[in-house]
């Protein structure tokens, strides 16, 4: 038996989103299985990360707050990948993002008592700036050394990690906690709880602005890849590195701007969660925010319009997961959706076919003249061919 | 503080990078980049503990610890030989998955012990001056296999005829093909001694450099830095053994460093407890980043390093490179 792979010549409307559909629920069948092997029990645990995360408005509204941060990092490796850009470096953006928008509170930059509608924006400034210069350092050593961005960025990962823990643990620690002190109300995020007294059903959600950041850079970043000339152009580099460099684009210029304004986006990121949710810097702030924003711009194909969902759909599973034995299921969930969606798209592109050899005792009973392909001579198979 | 403990100890963790190293070279010379060695080693780390820790033999759990990673660079193999997919994001996807699934499978492993693999002090080397005691004495059975690795696998790439294979089939698929090469049979092949491989770091972790579980931070970006190495290396397992070493011992250094009052006479700056610590820790990530920058330009400027057909995968029939 040999399985070819052959081009698809068109793409039936329905497939992909068939085929996504259905390696989320392959991946889900097999990290059952894991679970179930490993004592737990998979059905209880799936009702119960529905349930913890869409079960009533409260937990919805949790959530939209877990998924918060991973439309912002998502969009911002959308951005990256669409152009081929391999930046897994959001998670050390978001960091220093958030240690941006702390700075301007703790050092601070701004005079004690400023308004709250100066002051937030001053923090996304500064958010944006620090995680945009977290991912113009990458963007410069692929650009002008060639150095593999996958690499730097993970190395600075780590590096952002402990440029926050010398803070928290240093200069702002909060009398040697791990922690800094609490932001003035000024420097939070409004959520919706904060007017319930106007609506009384806001009571308790903790929804804050930080939602509007992701849906509207959503919709910028998706006029900018589609309707604009640099979208145009980022997205001809990614499909046609060659055709770009033929057409005169300045790719390295192109790579550092999106690689900058992707480490901006994950940046912002950090910045709401600290002003929006946390309320203060620690230096465990993010639970992989940056990493899972991976495999949220995957499961999106890099549309700004999809990258919404599929954050929320793993906002629920990082909320509801967080309860789940054993702890490291939503991470193994993670992983295998990944895998069961790049095989995904490989159906997407390719029709596999399966042929038949007719086996060597089957041929010689049958008679000689039925099957001429199938005597050929039963010689080595080459590498299932290809 | 004794500089011959810390060199020795450097010695030892190196081994652990040698390893994840050289398996990726070996799968890089082959033409795949695997991406998912971060991985490969936590469920080899993983599967070597609990697999020592049930059966309590750790050669028991070393050899599981290879077949784990051996199966999941398999994974790797089918999904970006067969299925043509992108190698960057499935070894990202083996990447996420192995952390996931060693998180899973490493539940409750922490703060127990198992047996080590048993270290020995080689008899008539161990008496070399200076040298011996650092490299020779009381080191764990896997460094010396490292060392008869390192020049092993270089003779293997470099000076046999499978090596020749192996290199045509990383620098010119098709041209391999019409000799009679199997392309896609060693792909595969390389691309799981490389899984294999991984999975003998990450169980050097456990059963024999730093034994003990303690989730991700067993690994703890060690599989990145084993990839870093193979650019700075110039895809050469002597390159990369060196590297290693030298890597490691940075990392030992620290922890030696936070110990002591003075060095060389002066106020140590790194003591615990003064917020330098954290900068020493960046040290170990700044350095790949700066070794992988000069390992790009000397690629750059020589114009040798990365196999030619690394990353793309082999279409027979198709117009080859």
């Amino acid at each position: 038996m040999t399985i070819r792979l052959e081009p698809r010549t068109s793409v039936p409307r329905w497939l992909s989103p068939a085929l996504t559909i259905g390696a989320v629920a392959v991946a889900l069948t097999i990290s059952g299985a894991v679970i179930a092997a490993v004592g737990g029990d998979p059905v209880a645990s799936y009702l119960h990360i529905l349930n913890a995360s869409f079960g009533s408005v409260g937990v919805l509204s949790d959530t939209l707050v877990k998924a918060t941060p991973l439309i912002l990092t998502g969009l911002a490796c959308a951005l990256a990948f669409r152009m081929r850009l391999w930046n897994i470096g959001a998670e050390g953006q978001f960091l220093l993002g958030a240690w941006g928008a702390s700075a301007v509170v703790l050092f601070p930059l701004v005079p004690d008592g400023t308004p709250a509608i100066i002051l937030i924006p001053v923090m996304m400034l500064a958010g944006m700036l620090a995680g945009g210069l977290w991912g113009f350092i990458p963007g410069v050593l692929r650009a002008r050394l060639g150095v593999n961005e996958i690499i730097a960025t993970l190395m600075l990962n780590y590096v952002a990690l402990l440029w926050i823990q010398f803070w928290v643990f240093g200069a702002w620690s909060e009398s040697g906690f791990q922690q800094t002190k609490a932001f003035p109300d000024a420097a939070l995020l409004p959520r919706l709880a904060d007017f319930a007294d106007a609506v009384p059903a806001f009571a308790g959600l903790t929804v804050h602005l930080g939602l509007l950041f992701g849906l509207v850079t959503a919709g910028l970043l998706w006029l900018f890849l589609e309707r604009s000339r640099w979208g145009y152009e980022i997205r001809l580099i990614g499909d046609s590195p060659r055709a770009a460099r033929y057409a005169g684009i300045d790719i390295g210029r192109r790579l550092i701007i999106v690689f900058a304004i992707s480490g901006a986006i994950a940046g912002l990121a950090g910045m709401s969660e600290v002003s929006g949710v946390v309320g203060r810097l620690q230096d465990r702030i993010s639970p992989g925010y940056g990493f899972t924003a991976v495999i949220v711009a995957y499961l999106a194909k890099f549309r700004p319009g999809r990258v919404i969902v599929a954050a929320i759909l793993f906002g629920a599973l990082i909320l509801a997961g967080r309860e789940i034995q054993p702890s490291g299921v939503p991470a193994m969930i993670q992983g295998i959706i990944l895998f069961t969606l790049i095989v995904a798209d490989v159906l997407v592109r390719y029709r596999v076919r399966i042929e038949r050899r007719v086996p060597v005792t089957a041929a010689a009973a049958s008679p000689p003249a039925a099957s001429p392909p199938a005597a050929s001579p039963p010689a080595p198979s080459p590498g299932a061919g290809g | 503080m004794d500089l011959g403990l810390i060199l020795a100890g450097g010695i030892a963790s190196g081994t652990v990078l040698l390893f994840a190293a050289i398996g990726e070279i070996f799968a890089e010379r082959a033409g795949i980049l695997n991406l998912g060695v971060e991985g490969m080693m936590l469920m080899g780390a993983v599967a070597g503990f609990s697999t020592t820790l049930t059966t309590g033999n750790p050669w028991i759990g070393l050899v599981a610890a290879m077949t784990v990673g051996g199966l999941l660079a398999l994974l790797h193999a089918v999904v970006t030989i067969h299925l043509r997919a992108d190698q960057v994001v499935s070894g990202l996807a083996l990447t996420f998955l192995g952390t996931g699934l060693a998180r899973v499978l490493g539940e409750g492993l922490a703060n127990t012990n198992v047996a080590r693999l048993p270290a020995f002090t080689v008899p008539v080397l161990s008496n070399i001056p200076i040298v011996g005691p650092i490299v020779f004495r009381d080191q764990s059975v896997l460094v010396y296999v490292g060392f008869v690795l390192v020049p092993l696998a270089w003779f293997w790439i470099e000076g046999t005829r499978p090596g020749l294979h192996l290199r045509a089939v990383g620098e010119a698929p098709a041209a391999a093909d019409a000799q009679g090469i199997g392309v896609y049979r060693l792909r595969y092949a390389y691309v799981v001694l490389g899984g294999v491989l991984a999975g003998l770091a990450g169980a050097t972790i456990t059963l024999a450099v730093a034994p003990g579980w303690f989730g991700d931070q067993t690994v703890n970006g060690r599989g990145w830095i084993a990839i870093g190495l193979v650019i700075f290396a110039r895809w050469n397992p002597i390159r990369a053994a060196i590297g290693g070493y030298l890597f490691a011992t940075i990392t030992p250094f620290n922890l030696g460093l936070q110990g002591v009052d003075r060095i060389l006479g002066f106020e140590n700056p790194f003591l615990p407890g003064r917020s330098a610590t954290f900068f020493l820790d960046m040290l170990p990530y700044l350095f790949v980043i700066a070794v992988v920058i000069l390992g790009s330009r000397q690629a750059a400027r020589r114009r040798i390093g990365a196999p030619a057909a690394l990353g793309i995968p082999y279409v027979r029939g198709e117009r080859g490179r």
